[in-house]
């Protein structure tokens, strides 16, 4: 089996029948193998988060990731492109899945592909991969960190979503939630909340909160990563998606 | 957590970026997850000529002693400024 890859700018068949940006990484083995959709963080479609797609093509899944932004930065660099989408209020929680459900058709259509398609998101994208499951026939997703799946954002902040906890009887997937002990968007008391509609509603899940650590604790390039907690959540999301897709 | 919180104003004046200098007519200023300082947020504000697009912007990350700091400058130097001035 070779472990060779192939990682690329390509385009993808998003919401409402745009074509879109989006970041592929590719096992170029032809057995097959399962499907993730990356879904970045607020600060976009950046760096880091192709590391985190070429990361999943390195373990042997194909993995996409949509540019949430093209449709308002096309070309932009990242980060101007995230403070253009930001200044806009973020992603439509309608146009997020619908860029979610081209990322996994294209991934489906792969000559290796298994016909499994995982999805993860960081930051705003947790919620968004909590939306994704919850919205569309998918085999895993994983949370790390989303806010908002649980609570209002605090009044006055001008953010466009709002809880999706009641949607949970919809999720159509097995469920990964990692999160930080220390963090206040989701706070200890919202994943709390989650697990027990997770629960009520008979959903498989697992979840790990992990000590001494807040926010965006994968990001290795912010001083918000905590190695002992991305390590072990690293494991667990390889772990994860090795029983599902 | 991405607060998005934003205050946005008309502002008239220049800024020099990437390109060069570039006349600004918008201002972003917001807290929220920086790209480059090292912290978790940051005060944040972004210059603007929207006509250039995306990239019709000149940003600033600070932390939010440094901003508020900024803040008590800007205010000192202007009310120190002789009235009158253009």
């Amino acid at each position: 089996m070779s472990d060779a890859l192939i990682a690329e700018t390509i385009t993808i068949t998003g919401y409402n029948g745009d074509t879109i940006e989006a970041y592929s990484a590719r096992a170029l083995d032809e057995s097959p193998r399962g499907g993730v959709v990356v879904i970045h963080h607020m600060p976009g479609y950046d760096d880091p988060s192709k590391e985190i797609t070429r990361r999943f093509a390195a373990h042997g899944y194909n993995a996409v990731m949509p540019n949430l932004y093209w449709r308002e930065a096309p070309g932009a660099s990242p980060d101007d492109a995230a403070a253009t989408a930001r200044a806009q209020g973020g992603v439509p929680d309608e146009r997020l899945v619908g860029d979610v459900a081209g990322a996994a058709a294209y991934l489906k259509a792969l000559p290796n592909s298994d016909g499994k398609v995982g999805t993860i998101g960081y930051c705003s994208g947790g919620r968004q991969s909590f939306l994704a499951a919850v919205s569309l026939d998918l085999d895993a997703a994983v949370d790390c960190y989303g806010a908002f799946v649980v609570g209002n954002p605090p009044e006055g902040m001008p953010l466009k979503v709002g809880p999706i906890v009641d949607k949970t009887p919809n999720l159509s997937c097995p469920l990964l939630g990692l999160f930080g002990e220390e963090d206040k968007y989701p706070s200890p008391e919202h994943v709390a909340e989650l697990e027990e509609a997770l629960k009520a509603a008979g959903k498989t899940y697992e979840f790990h909160s992990y000590p001494n650590t807040g926010h965006s604790f994968f990001s290795v390039n912010r001083p918000a990563y905590r190695v002992e907690a991305a390590n072990d959540g690293w494991e667990r999301i390889f772990a994860f998606y090795g029983k599902y897709l | 957590m991405c607060t998005y919180l934003t205050e946005k104003i008309a502002i008239s004046g220049s800024a020099k970026g990437a390109s060069g200098w570039i006349k600004v007519t918008d201002g972003s200023v917001y807290l929220d997850h920086p790209v480059h300082a090292p912290f978790g947020h940051t005060l944040n504000i972004d210059f603007l000529a929207p006509e250039r697009g995306p990239s019709g912007r000149v940003a600033v990350e600070l932390s939010q002693d440094s901003a508020r700091a900024l803040v008590k400058a800007i205010e000192a130097v202007l009310d120190a400024a002789p009235p009158g001035l253009e």
